[in-house]
């Protein structure tokens, strides 16, 4: 890779070492991270921007998008789109609140359920987009529709209402620790080093699946394949990778993660409505452009995506413990998702524009 | 050479699309560590001729042998298997992949065992490093690199290398050079030789004469799907070959000869000229 800026640079040696940034998007990513990070930081120092509370409002809020945003990452890679997540938490917490709360199911036998549910609307979503040829972006705003009228439907003919709940005596000890508690840890006894307090359940689910999609994506043989699809659907085909049955597998991981935020949001809150979270759409698909992963597809990095989901929760969440207006979020997002799709793009042409001037 | 058995011969092949006939009796043969040359203006059958071969499209017609035995084709795949490698214009490969992850791209080697194997980074890059440094293109010296990185011609170089790799025994280019500058499809010439002092049998297509001369044993015209002229490097001039191919007066003959005699005999065309 290195060769690839060197042919494209033409320059002396620092100027290809500037250009370094764009041989990696996921360098990028960090940098950008870092920047928003000490900023905040700087202006939040006062405002307890750093503090185990402060920070546990970003992680959490950064955990639900990221769990999502990690298998949304994949599909984008493999030159694919689902926006039906947004429509899947609600769908997932209804299911989980109806089978546990009204009818009163074991928790483990409604989380079980709820998974296996979301799997089957993956199934479906990627069976359609296979079979059908439609791009994914329609397909899925379909689904999206279609399962939020669904949940809507189901849950006022079941329950006959939109607001559902659980009760403590519904979840264990066990499920709640996973799933939904605040966890804090502390040095010694109440006086100790808190390390951190106010941790949701989430944050630990969204570590753990960020380590394992790493493993999936950049270690495993089988992530060549995701990259091998977004890269040349036909040249693929070719060289015997069971390409639908891989974009099946994809969208069903998509929707068993957001039904995991959704069970996760459900054990922590004891509630559950119907609302579809149109905002998750948005967050997802920002968190996975700002963490460097191409819109044209063939191209991505977990860890990049990881740390983009925690710049956009810096943004959205970090600046209410900062002297900034708490208005001003969005604009910085905007700004920020500007600059890296700019930053992706220079990337690609770098990468893929071989002049033959050079050498 | 002709008493030996080709490795893929067509026999009086015919491929129609609905009611649009677009091959006409095809009959060639390649042998191994041969280069045929596929002539002919654009919508000639070219292009359809070679995805006949290569499993994408079924003959109407006909018969597909290799080393002598009927042979039939589901899908490419199939092919592949049999050992018919097609190699497109742009080198069919993916932009933003690593040499050594594109070249195993769904045969990726592995370390470790049963659930923790590991995708063999190292590996993979030695071998498809190796594997095109040995068709002479030493420049490709870091399997890290990204494929959208090298030019064209070392694109079409590393393709090429990872079919011969793979066990392709036939190589079918489609117009590898159209698109490549005088030294970039020097390169590509050279691999093609490269794969036919291995052994493979070859069937290259392309619009220019220096480029067919460069490398044909064997040469074959078609025009309108049927096969005009076939004929065997050294049986023409290289004049009347460039007159051929630049649609010249030889060509026009050829063609008004064809389309008179198609009409006269039910659509049979005649045998090609020597
Ligand atoms: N799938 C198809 N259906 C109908 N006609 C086709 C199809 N593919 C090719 N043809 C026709 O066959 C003729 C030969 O095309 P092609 O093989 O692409 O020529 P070449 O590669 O020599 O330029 C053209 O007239 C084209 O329109
Ligand atoms: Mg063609």
């Amino acid at each position: 890779m290195t060769d690839a800026t060197r042919n494209n640079s033409g320059a002396g040696p620092g100027f290809a070492g500037l250009l370094g940034i764009f041989r990696r998007t996921e360098v990028g990513a960090f940098a950008g991270l870092l920047i928003i990070f000490v900023f905040f930081s700087y202006f939040g120092w006062d405002r307890n921007f750093l503090s185990p509370l402060g920070a546990a409002s970003w992680l959490n809020f950064a955990s639900t998008v990221g769990i999502i945003a990690i298998p949304i990452g994949f599909l984008m890679i493999a030159g694919e789109l689902d926006i039906s997540v947004g429509a899947m938490v609600p769908a997932s917490k209804i299911v989980l609140a109806i089978a546990v709360g009204f009818f009163g199911l074991n928790i483990w036998i409604g989380i079980l359920l709820t998974i296996l549910i979301a799997g089957g609307i993956g199934w479906v979503n990627g069976m359609l987009v296979t079979r059908t040829n439609v791009p994914s972006l329609i397909v899925t705003l379909a689904t999206l529709f279609a399962v939020g009228g669904l949940t809507l439907f189901f849950s006022i003919l079941i329950t006959d209402t939109t607001q559902l709940g659980l009760t403590d005596a519904d979840t264990d000890a066990a499920s709640e620790f996973i799933f939904g508690t605040y966890h804090t840890f502390r040095l010694g006894d109440e006086n100790g080093l808190t390390l951190w307090q106010g941790v949701q359940s989430s944050v630990f689910i969204w570590l753990a699946i960020v380590a394992a999609c790493y493993y999936f994506l950049h270690v495993s043989p089988w992530g060549n394949w995701v990259f091998a699809l977004g890269g040349d659907k036909e040249s693929a085909r070719n060289a015997g990778i069971p390409i639908n049955q891989l974009k099946i597998g994809l969208f069903m991981l998509t929707a068993v993660a957001a039904s995991i935020v959704g069970i996760s949001e459900t054990v922590l809150s004891n509630s559950a409505s119907t609302t579809t979270q149109f905002t998750m759409i948005f967050n997802t698909i920002i968190a996975v452009v700002v963490g460097g992963v191409l819109l044209t597809g063939g191209f991505g990095n977990v860890l990049g995506i990881a740390f983009g989901t925690t710049t956009l929760a810096i943004v959205q969440q970090g600046i209410n413990y900062t002297t900034f207006d708490r208005n001003l979020s969005n604009l910085i997002i905007g700004v920020m998702l500007l600059i890296a799709v700019l930053m992706n793009e220079t990337f690609r042409k770098m990468a893929t524009n071989w002049s033959s001037a050079k050498k | 050479m002709s008493d030996k058995t080709p490795i893929i011969e067509l026999r009086k092949v015919d491929k129609s699309f609905g009611p649009i006939d677009v091959l006409h009796e095809i009959s060639l043969k390649v042998h191994e560590g041969e280069v045929l040359c596929l002539l002919g203006d654009n919508g000639a059958g070219k292009s359809t001729l070679i995805k006949t071969l290569a499993g994408v499209h079924a003959p109407t017609r006909g018969e597909i042998l290799m080393d002598g035995n009927p042979v039939s084709f589901a899908r490419p795949k199939d092919a592949q298997e049999a050992g018919i490698a097609t190699v497109h214009q742009f080198g069919g490969t993916f932009p933003l992949m690593s040499i050594g992850r594109s070249f195993f791209a769904g045969v990726e080697p592995t370390k470790g065992f049963g659930p923790f194997r590991v995708y063999d980074r190292k590996k993979a890059n030695e071998i498809a490093v190796k594997a095109v440094q040995d068709f002479g293109i030493t420049r490709i010296d870091d399997g890290d690199r990204l494929v959208g990185g090298l030019s064209g011609g070392e694109r079409q170089s590393l393709a090429i290398a990872r079919a011969v790799h793979f066990g392709a025994r036939v190589l079918i280019l489609d117009e590898p050079t159209a698109a490549l500058g005088v030294k970039q499809a020097a390169h590509v010439l050279r691999i093609v030789n490269e794969a036919k002092r291995r052994g493979l049998a070859v069937i290259f297509i392309t619009h220019q004469v220096m480029h067919a001369m460069a490398v044909g044993d064997h040469f074959a015209v078609l025009i309108r799907g049927a096969i005009a002229a076939d004929f065997r490097k050294g049986e023409k001039s290289r004049e009347e070959i460039a007159d051929l191919m630049a649609g010249g007066e030889s060509m026009a003959d050829l063609e008004a000869n064809i389309e008179g005699y198609m009409e006269t005999h039910e659509g049979h065309p005649p045998a090609p000229a020597r």
